[in-house]
């Protein structure tokens, strides 16, 4: 039996916007077990980052639970708050933006160490950080080097090994191969999954990269303006998508490949506004599907069976739903 | 020139002369385009990519940019060596370029159909009234409605405005459309929006193309031939069954091992080892010796020669010369 490392029930997180109440992350629900990674993806600002940093409490939470090893960390005080944030990391997409450009390379790794006064003694945190930065492939001449004098492949080898730094449970990643190209990417993608293995790491791992998604998740949660439209193991997503959109995101991808033709479904428009939205589907205006019931009542994300989520009035019973 | 040819390019050179040494952007490039032909030209940062597309337009920036040496023939003509205001009547009119990022390409005190009708009036002695028709049935043809027209850039979004940017581009039905990365910063399901967009234009105006990408899944998609750039050369150029089918580069067949295969499960990548190279000290050889598996040790050497191992399929590397 899998054991579920972190859960999160109707988590909610809205920012007041001038324009009114921006639902960004909107009644979300997912658990990831341990040891796995789940994916999170979806189009430009429909919530990713800011789910991840709600889950990581870098964000307070409009409402919800967070589930971690049990407890409801958004119960968590200030001083339970930073004991667990040991536990929990996270990777950005820009390593540049997400690095201090003033302090060398060993001194941004040993940075949590010494906020966390991990170690007394001056020797075994530098050990700890050449430790660090062995384990993800960062040559020793580098220790006194500046951000700004490294490729991105490396500084974003600089901002996992901060992560790790305190020998986390779980590690958010936000993007982080996005900015790379792909040769380099490659590299990083086998480094990450060499660490989860070795130190058991569990994943949070957001793109909009579906290959990339693909490749690195045990499952995949879609998002679409604020909510989760499908979730389910990654094979079978692949496979056979039920949600209307995660269909036409995945017809979407351009394969690099020649010998196989894939159809493909064109979506009328564009991601309505997440201010205020209205009731009902959010993906009811680009629906190829949609009937009345779908503007007026929000589908509820059901589990469809074999542990696939999925939030559609009509799952599974698409064609009957064609005018 | 071959007679069904556009634009051909020989032995082109371009360097940036920086105070940190010389880049040498784009090294001996031979390529050619067929009347309505759709070439891709793939590589990763700094390859040499956008250069190549500046060089094409006239408008390296000089300084720091020099082209070293080479012709550009383009209907026939050098393009190299023509006046400025030969070459203004030809960029727009017969070439048009759909740059990097959209937004600065817009301008944004302007509405988008005062901008599209603006190219039209510049390039085809039409009077207002004209041109602002055409631009309002250029905007309905890349499905954005003619009563937008009044708008500005920032009340659209990213998608519907790199449509305005290619509505402004195909304006003056250009012969030549040269797309630096058009979907790059958009959303995989607007990007197929554009895309097949994009390639209904071109088959409806017969226009020939150059389609920047480093991403070879769009290539599949929209292209008949591909050059592969790495460190300023373009290392592989074919058509692009064969590169797809029968890459012969290392430097190809490591760029396919990189990306994920959405088709098939792997459990790892197979990486390119190290780094991109120092553009201003490239390595001796084969500037891709270092990173290479198959590298021995001429490589660091000799400079590989362009060389065609069968016809139509051209390859830079050490071992495929006799
Ligand atoms: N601090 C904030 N204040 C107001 N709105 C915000 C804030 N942060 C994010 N948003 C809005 O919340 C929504 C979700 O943003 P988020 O950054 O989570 O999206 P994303 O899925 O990570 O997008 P991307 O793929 O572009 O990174 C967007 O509409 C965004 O504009
Ligand atoms: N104005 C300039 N001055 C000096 N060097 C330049 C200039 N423009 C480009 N370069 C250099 O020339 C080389 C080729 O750059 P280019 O912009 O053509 O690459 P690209 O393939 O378009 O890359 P990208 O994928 O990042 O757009 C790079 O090393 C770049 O740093
Ligand atoms: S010339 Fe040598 S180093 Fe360059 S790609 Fe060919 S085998 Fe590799
Ligand atoms: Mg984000
Ligand atoms: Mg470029």
């Amino acid at each position: 039996m899998q054991e579920k490392l972190l859960e999160v029930r109707n988590l909610k997180k809205y920012f007041n916007t001038k324009k009114g109440l921006l639902h960004a992350v909107d009644d979300v629900n997912f658990y990831i077990n341990r040891g796995e990674t789940l994916g999170l993806v979806g189009e430009s600002g429909c919530g990713k980052s800011t789910t991840g940093r709600v889950v990581l409490r870098l964000l307070e939470a409009t409402g919800g639970e967070i589930i971690f090893e049990g407890s409801d960390i958004l119960q968590y005080d200030k001083y339970q708050m930073r004991e667990m944030r040991k536990q929990m990391q996270i990777v950005f997409q820009d390593p540049f933006a997400s690095l201090n450009p003033r302090m060398s390379v060993s001194e941004i790794i040993a940075e949590p160490l010494v906020v966390n006064k991990v170690f007394s003694n001056r020797k075994e945190m530098q050990a700890r950080v050449k430790e660090l930065m062995e384990t993800v492939g960062l040559a020793e001449r580098l220790t006194q080097t500046y951000p700004h004098e490294l490729d991105g492949g490396r500084r974003q080898r600089i901002g996992i090994a901060r992560a790790l730094a305190l020998r986390p449970k779980f590690i958010v990643q936000d993007e982080p191969v996005s900015a790379l190209d792909v040769s380099i990417q490659a590299q990083i993608l086998n480094l990450m999954a060499d660490l989860q293995k070795e130190f058991g790491l569990t994943y949070l791992f957001i793109s909009h990269d579906l290959s990339v998604v693909k490749h690195v998740s045990d499952r995949i949660a879609v998002m679409y303006l604020g909510k989760i439209v499908e979730l389910s193991d990654y094979k079978s997503m692949f496979k056979d998508p039920k949600h209307p959109y995660t269909q036409a995101l995945l017809s979407a991808i351009p394969v690099p490949r020649i010998d196989i033709q894939r159809e493909r479904v064109l979506l009328e428009g564009d991601v309505p506004s997440p201010i205020n939205p209205p009731d009902g589907c959010r993906f009811y205006g680009r629906c190829r599907y949609r009937q009345d019931i779908c503007k007026e009542t929000t589908p509820e994300l059901k589990n469809i069976g074999e542990d696939r989520f999925v939030a559609c009035h009509f799952t599974n019973n698409l064609k009957a739903a064609v005018k | 020139m071959k007679d069904n040819n556009l634009l051909e390019i020989k032995d082109l050179t371009i360097h940036y002369i920086t105070n940190d040494g010389t880049v040498r952007a784009v090294e001996n490039m031979n390529l050619e385009i067929g009347k309505g032909e759709t070439l891709g030209l793939v590589g990763e940062t700094g390859a040499g990519k956008t250069t190549t597309a500046l060089g094409i337009m006239q408008l390296v920036p000089d300084p720091p940019g020099k082209i070293v040496g080479g012709e550009i023939i383009f209907e026939g003509e050098n393009l190299i060596g023509k006046s400025h205001a030969e070459l203004r009547r030809i960029r727009g009119n017969k070439i048009s370029m759909i740059f990097q990022d959209p937004m600065t390409s817009l301008n944004p005190v302007m509405t988008v159909g005062d901008q599209i009708a603006e190219v039209i009036k510049l390039h085809q002695k039409s009077n207002a009234k004209d041109a602002l028709e055409k631009a309002k049935e250029m905007l309905t043809r890349v499905g954005i409605p003619a009563e937008r027209s009044k708008e500005y850039p920032h009340q659209f979004s990213g998608g519907m405005r790199q449509r305005v940017v290619i509505a402004i581009a195909l304006a003056c039905n250009p012969t030549l459309l040269i797309a630096d990365e058009p979907t790059t910063a958009l959303d995989v399901t607007i990007q197929a929006q554009v895309l097949d967009l994009m390639k209904k234009l071109k088959d409806e105006y017969k226009t020939s193309m150059i389609m920047i990408t480093h991403d070879l899944g769009i290539v599949a998609e929209v292209c008949d031939k591909v050059a592969i750039m790495y460190a300023g050369n373009v290392i592989e150029y074919t058509d692009k069954n064969r590169l797809f089918k029968d890459p012969k580069h290392p430097y190809t067949i490591g760029l396919f091992n990189s990306i994920p295969d959405i088709e098939e499960d792997e459990d790892r990548l197979k990486p390119i080892k190290g780094l991109m190279p120092d553009p201003t000290d490239l390595p001796s050889g084969c500037p891709f010796h270092p990173r290479c598996d198959k590298a021995t040790a001429i490589c660091a050497e000799k400079a590989p020669q362009n060389t065609e191992i069968e016809p139509g399929h051209f390859v830079k590397c050490l071992l495929f010369e006799a």
